[in-house]
């Protein structure tokens, strides 16, 4: 169709960090199409250099707030690969407890604050409290309950506190695991309402096949630990993540983009779901069967409902956990030393993809080298393609609408923005 | 009987990890409350509706563009009352580490020789807010406290002045009955930080990091007899007053 259209949304709104969408068509053709990160970059990886190992993991938790947890597990991850240190069995557990429970609280604020709000044509969840309640309710209900998870372990739902290198220097104790598990037994029923709830909304179609990578680990779905690997079916050597995923600088972004040896590819929920859904745990398989949801995954909008389903599987894990502890009898152990220094390198699956800290840390255990790569980075040339594929499909429709449909898309995505402009390492391709 | 007239309430972020407005939003129990209680006007990440119009302004988030010191500048025009939301606010934050080096030198570093004339990275020194405007009330800390937010949203919807505490961490360490890290052969920034967070770090075994700054009155002499008395090192702990300490706050 030959149409002219010029659309700029400043300030996209309901997503985490600052973003623009640009989208200029002449005559049908387009000229510009791209979501431009306008963020203010922070420079973390200049923040980090001359300062000491135990300190990385509370200045990268500072990258992100909703992803805080995240930062905080692979940058201790890379410092105790760099630094020799073997955290014990009741560490390891502590800190996936605190890590699935702020991947379920991302993904519950993402999906009932970020995004329902589109599902119901309003602006935020504010006039949902009076007209829907008990959707509201549901979505505060279970944020509240892996918001008090994170609290009972790490101290406070934004920046743990607790868990250093070497360990954990706080242990919770059996009547508040008890409590929590009985908190999180109690969500399923809500999980499933919100199931039932999201299967009824209409999703846009946007049918292109994309590449998919995720940790991929032996014997469960990959969160904590896994190797990275692609839907292409090859998978990439932590050591030589950066030499495979690149970064390029983009002119209209503060955020860099990224490349796979394949090209664009997409990270996150959906990405998860497409390469491991048979390692999922019984609830989560059965909420994904219940959705119709099928691999291979070509529509990114469905990264919302693959968000949903995560929920079940990391409440579900949660809940594991801390059976696990309840055994144990958690108490407080000693931190564990460094025992060597060099390079390190921590990956996880943050809730919005796979994420990656490098460092290089000397004798007297200063950090030398920093490289982080960030999992919302890595979508944003996703990003683009998709937006180039949908609008010319919906260029029908009212320019409003068209706005309403391509932030929509943005949303899915569930960009962590602050994230993706932290800064990283220059390497030109 | 006239409805009394919700105040209108804005929140903006600048240069930040957005974690305190994520405090913000994890308080799940009082939400529908405070939804009642004010009129939240501006919140870009949680809805989509922008005002030109508000009396109270919550800044998160330290200045370090010359774009958001303008931004910043026009938010004081229209606010009544303008509160610092957060140690990047407040007094820089972490953000201020990078003001170390050189600005040119960062931006070439990381996005290259381009970026020196192109203004999508067009970056200054880090500054907090009041670097740039007047602030009336500072909620600190790294992230803020949900229950001292609570307070001071409570205080500033009755019309009351919200008093921040000026005492050491150290009172509220005694008061949560923990062992004094020092004992613990730790070093701690909390003879000098801002209590009001109910020394919550070393409640959860760690040590006071100084994410709220320092009080008024930094009883400095006092902390380096005990940093001496303890063996540690002063050029250590002044490292450590870095982390949070870079920038220095007011004009």
């Amino acid at each position: 169709m030959k149409k002219d259209l010029h659309i700029n949304i400043k300030d996209i709104t309901r997503v985490e960090g600052h973003g623009n969408i640009v989208v200029d068509i002449k005559k049908g053709e387009i000229k510009e199409l791209r979501f431009d990160i306008i963020e203010s970059p922070r420079f973390f990886e200049v923040m980090l250099r001359g300062r000491r190992y135990d300190e990385a993991h509370h200045i990268m938790a500072r990258i992100c707030g909703i992803c805080s947890v995240s930062h905080t597990a692979a940058s201790l991850k890379a410092i105790e690969s760099a630094m020799g240190i073997k955290i014990s069995a009741q560490s390891r557990l502590i800190r996936r407890l605190a890590f699935a429970a702020e991947n379920i609280q991302s993904h519950i604020l993402h999906l009932f604050f970020l995004v329902l709000p589109d599902l119901f044509g309003v602006g935020s969840i504010e006039p949902l409290l009076e007209k829907h309640p008990l959707v509201v309710n549901t979505g505060l209900n279970l944020k509240r309950i892996a918001n008090e998870v994170s609290t009972v372990i790490g101290g406070r739902p934004v920046h743990a506190i607790s868990l250093v290198p070497g360990g954990v220097v706080h242990v919770p104790t059996v009547r508040e695991l008890k409590d929590l598990k009985a908190q999180l037994q109690g969500s399923f029923d809500e999980l499933e309402y919100a199931l039932s709830f999201l299967k009824m909304t209409t999703v846009p179609r946007l049918e292109k096949t994309r590449e998919f990578i995720a940790l991929k680990a032996k014997g469960e779905y990959a969160i904590y630990d896994g190797i990275p690997t692609s839907s292409k079916k090859y998978s990439i050597k932590p050591a030589s993540f950066t030499k495979k995923i690149k970064e390029y600088v983009m002119p209209h972004s503060t955020a860099k983009h990224a490349r796979s040896p394949k090209g664009t590819f997409m990270v996150g929920a959906l990405a998860r779901l497409n390469n491991n859904m048979r390692q999922l745990k019984p609830r989560a398989k059965a909420a994904a069967k219940k959705a119709g949801l099928k691999p291979p995954f070509n529509n990114p909008f469905l990264n919302n409902m693959a968000q949903l389903i995560e929920c079940f599987h990391l409440t579900e894990e949660a809940i594991e956990i801390i059976d696990k502890l309840l055994k144990m009898g958690p108490k407080l152990e000693p931190v564990r030393r460094p025992t060597g220094h060099g390079r390190g390198i921590g990956i996880v699956e943050a809730p919005r993809g796979t994420l990656y800290h490098d460092y290089t840390i000397n004798k007297d255990g200063i950090i030398e080298e920093v490289d982080c790569i960030i999992p919302t980075a890595m979508n944003l040339s996703s990003i683009d393609e998709d937006l180039r594929t949908l609008v010319p499909s919906i260029l029908d429709q009212p320019k409003e609408q068209i706005g309403k449909t391509i932030e929509t898309l943005v949303r899915a995505y569930d960009p962590c923005i602050s994230c993706s402009t932290h800064i990283m390492d220059v390497r030109f391709v | 009987m006239q409805e009394k007239k919700r105040p209108r309430v804005a929140f903006f972020s600048f240069t930040s990890c957005e974690g305190c407005q994520l405090i913000v939003l994890s308080c799940e129990e009082e939400l529908p409350d405070i939804f009642r209680q004010v009129n939240i006007v501006n919140f870009r990440e949680a809805m989509t509706k922008k005002s030109e119009e508000y009396d109270i302004a919550f800044i998160e988030g330290s200045v370090s563009t010359p774009r958001e010191a303008r931004e910043v500048k026009h938010i004081r025009k229209k606010a009544k009352v303008v509160v610092a939301l957060g140690a990047c606010a407040s007094t820089g934050g972490l953000n201020c580490l990078r003001n170390r080096f050189p600005t040119d030198e960062v931006k070439r570093r990381v996005y290259g020789a381009q970026a020196l004339s192109n203004p999508t990275f067009n970056i200054s020194k880090v500054r907090p807010t009041d670097a740039i405007i007047h602030v009336d009330y500072y909620i600190h800390g790294c992230p803020i406290s949900k229950r001292e937010f609570l307070s001071v949203l409570s205080d500033l919807i009755m019309g009351k002045k919200p008093v921040i505490a000026n005492h050491p961490v150290c009172v509220e360490c005694k008061m949560a009955g923990n062992i004094c890290v020092f004992e613990k052969g730790m070093t701690c920034l909390g003879p000098v930080t801002r209590a009001g967070c109910d020394a919550i770090c070393v409640t959860y075994g760690c040590i006071c990091w100084g994410c709220r700054g320092p009080v008024d009155d930094p009883n400095i002499a006092a902390h380096e007899e005990t940093l001496k008395r303890y063996g540690l090192s002063a050029v250590e702990v002044a490292k450590s007053l870095d982390l949070y300490g870079m920038c220095k706050p007011g004009k």
